[in-house]
């Protein structure tokens, strides 16, 4: 019985790991600006299909798509900022919702005529395909890598939002955006920054998320929902919060699915509803 | 209007408002033309009017007490589904049909109303979206009763009042549809044009001056989202009893958000915002998918973001915007 624990323990984490790269930006940029940024996904499908068209009709390697994978998505979504979201900080929930819900229906029809409603399926090289094998329980070699590169990038966000110069203007920004932009931190160039580093995150996350979850036009609309809660149960701004909330979540989707497949996602809908109704500010949110 | 409504008392300024127009009377008999001009397409007008009548219960919370709710298809789905089984399981009834329905719907409504109104911003959608999901997912693994992603099947509708059957020209349906939100209608102009509906503006405005006031906001809240999910009740019971199947796609987040899309475009805030949003909306879906039904939700999104950039008020709203100089002189 021990193993088969050890197992699904292991691959919810890698998976929450997934959910974590995805949802880091979200959490941030909502903490910031509170702006209820619903196309976070589609950004993040930009960037897993960056990743599929150039491995599949260019032959890139795998690890060469990642870092475009990062900078398109980034890219594309500072375009969306500044042209779109910038005018709706100050505007209510309703609008915020409507004209980012629209951004995700655009989305999907877009990738669907350019890329066909398929799943874009990718061929890994063989070194991350096999698995190890350790006291007799298989670790595969990709959900390794998940970790790993998830830990890292964990590391380095913290690093950096607790000791330079630009971390503590987030920080700042976070904590009293009229506050901080009393002490001359421009909060909207901080801002537009965040927003870019949040979205490249989420675009190497669905660049990640092809070989364990596919890749389809719907991606945007079915993760929306996963980082959506990890974002609302973690507490907004937190980075911690969404690690320890992405981690819960990954574990908790499939160990559900391993243990008692007949309830599927039910369980995860009331976890976070009863979290949230618990507290409504999140896990770690101070607001 | 504020020289106008400074010498008027309160109760003048909403017996004011409650008056019918003349635009308002064309309104309702022009809905009875399709009789005469479309005789072909009374199947999607009858969709249509079901549609409106959900889209006003979700007016009723969004645009009046600004409740931003992104599951309500919920309690439509919960109407569907209490009708259809009623019917398969031997009573057809149409009308005790509706009635069960707005019962179920409403309890569950109210149920929530707990939680809801104790939360505002994130938290309320991410809640109002997670009970949306909670229900789709319990319908889904509950297939003994709801027949899973095939949908359910077997619903037999007896006869309207014993007499009208439900044929396959839909006659029977739109007539009881459209009737059905009338009624309803009628219900919630008298609701928004009573002090309650006073104080649900009030509350949308500001929530947490209300009670200042001396109006209890929770309780304005809970009650006003019970209605509303009773009135989405009705008009999920109206689809199963005229269309006689309900799938799982009744309850699903997309319809929540074509919902709020079809409100938003044709004026929340405003009851005849929702009518005007969801005729648009099912018409125009019903010319385009014809060409290219993948790309349909590319034209959505196009709207969306235009309503919110160019007409923040809806259509209803840009209509009055350009009326407003000539009702002034």
């Amino acid at each position: 019985m021990l193993p088969p624990v050890i197992g699904v323990l292991f691959d919810g984490f890698a998976y929450g790991m997934l959910l974590f790269l995805l949802s880091v930006g979200q959490s941030v940029t909502l903490g910031m600006m509170n702006f209820i940024n619903l196309a976070h996904c589609s950004f993040a499908m930009v960037g897993g299909y960056v990743t599929a068209i150039l491995m599949n009709r260019y032959g890139w390697p795998f690890f060469a798509t990642l870092p475009l994978a990062f900078v398109i998505s980034a890219a594309v979504s500072v375009l969306f900022e500044r042209t779109l979201y910038r005018r709706l900080y100050r505007a209510t929930d309703l609008d915020q919702v409507l004209l980012t819900i629209g951004i995700v229906f655009i989305s999907v029809a877009a990738m669907a005529y350019f890329f066909t409603t398929a799943q874009q399926p990718i061929q890994l090289p063989s070194y991350l395909r096999g698995s190890v094998r350790f006291k007799g329980i298989d670790f595969a070699v990709y959900r390794i890598l998940l970790i790993v590169l998830a830990l890292a990038i964990t590391v380095i966000l913290v690093w950096s939002l607790e000791y330079t110069r630009f971390g503590a203007k987030v920080r700042a920004a976070v904590d009293n955006q009229r506050m901080a932009s009393g002490l001359g931190i421009n909060v909207d160039g901080t801002f537009a920054i965040t927003f870019a580093l949040g979205s490249g995150l989420a675009g190497l996350g669905g660049a990640l998320a092809i070989n364990i979850v596919g890749l389809d036009p719907s991606f945007a609309f079915t993760y929306l929902v996963y980082v959506l809660i990890v974002v609302s149960v973690g507490g907004l701004g937190s980075i911690s919060g969404s690690f320890v909330a992405a981690a819960l979540l990954g574990i908790s989707d499939i160990a559900g699915k391993y243990y008692v497949p007949q309830i599927g996602a039910f369980l995860i809908y009331l976890v976070m509803i009863s979290l949230l109704m618990w507290r409504p500010t999140g896990l770690f949110g101070r607001r | 209007m504020t020289v106008a409504s400074a010498t008027l008392t309160p109760q003048q300024y909403l017996t004011r408002l409650t008056r019918w127009r003349v635009i308002e009377v064309l309104f309702w008999l022009s809905l009875l033309l399709p009789y005469v001009l479309f005789p072909d397409y009374l199947a999607l007008a009858s969709q249509i009017a079901i549609t409106a009548l959900f889209a006003l219960s979700l007016d009723l919370i969004l645009g009046y007490a600004g409740i931003v709710s992104l599951g309500h298809a919920a309690f439509f789905g919960l109407g569907a589904y209490t009708a259809g089984i009623l019917s398969k399981y031997g009573w057809g009834e149409p009308i005790t049909g509706l009635i069960a329905a707005s019962i179920v719907a409403g309890a569950v409504g109210y149920a929530t109303s707990f939680v809801i109104a104790r939360f505002r911003h994130l938290a309320l959608i991410m809640l109002t979206m997670g009970f949306g999901l909670l229900l789709g997912e319990l319908a889904n693994s509950a297939g003994g009763l709801t027949g899973g992603v095939d949908g359910l099947q077997g619903i037999n509708t007896w006869p309207l009042l014993g007499v009208f059957t439900f044929g396959l020209f839909a006659k029977t349906a739109y007539g009881y549809s459209l009737c059905v939100l009338f009624l309803v209608f009628l219900f919630a102009r008298r609701l928004i044009h009573s002090p309650f509906g006073l104080a649900l503006r009030g509350i949308r405005e500001n929530a947490i001056r209300m009670p200042a006031i001396g109006a209890p906001s929770r309780a304005h809240i809970q009650l006003i989202y019970t209605i509303s999910a009773a009135i989405a009740g009705i008009a999920g019971a109206l689809l199963a009893q005229t269309t006689e199947t309900v799938s799982l796609d009744s309850l699903s987040f997309e319809r929540s958000a074509e919902l709020l899309v079809m409100l938003v475009l044709g004026g929340a805030g405003r009851l005849y915002g929702g009518l005007i949003g969801a005729a648009i909306f099912m018409i125009a879906r019903d010319q385009f998918s014809g060409i290219a039904p993948q790309y349909w939700y590319f034209w959505i999104g196009v709207l969306l973001v235009l309503v919110v950039m160019v007409l923040p008020n809806g259509v209803l709203g840009g209509l009055a915007k350009l009326a407003a100089p000539w009702r002034r002189k």
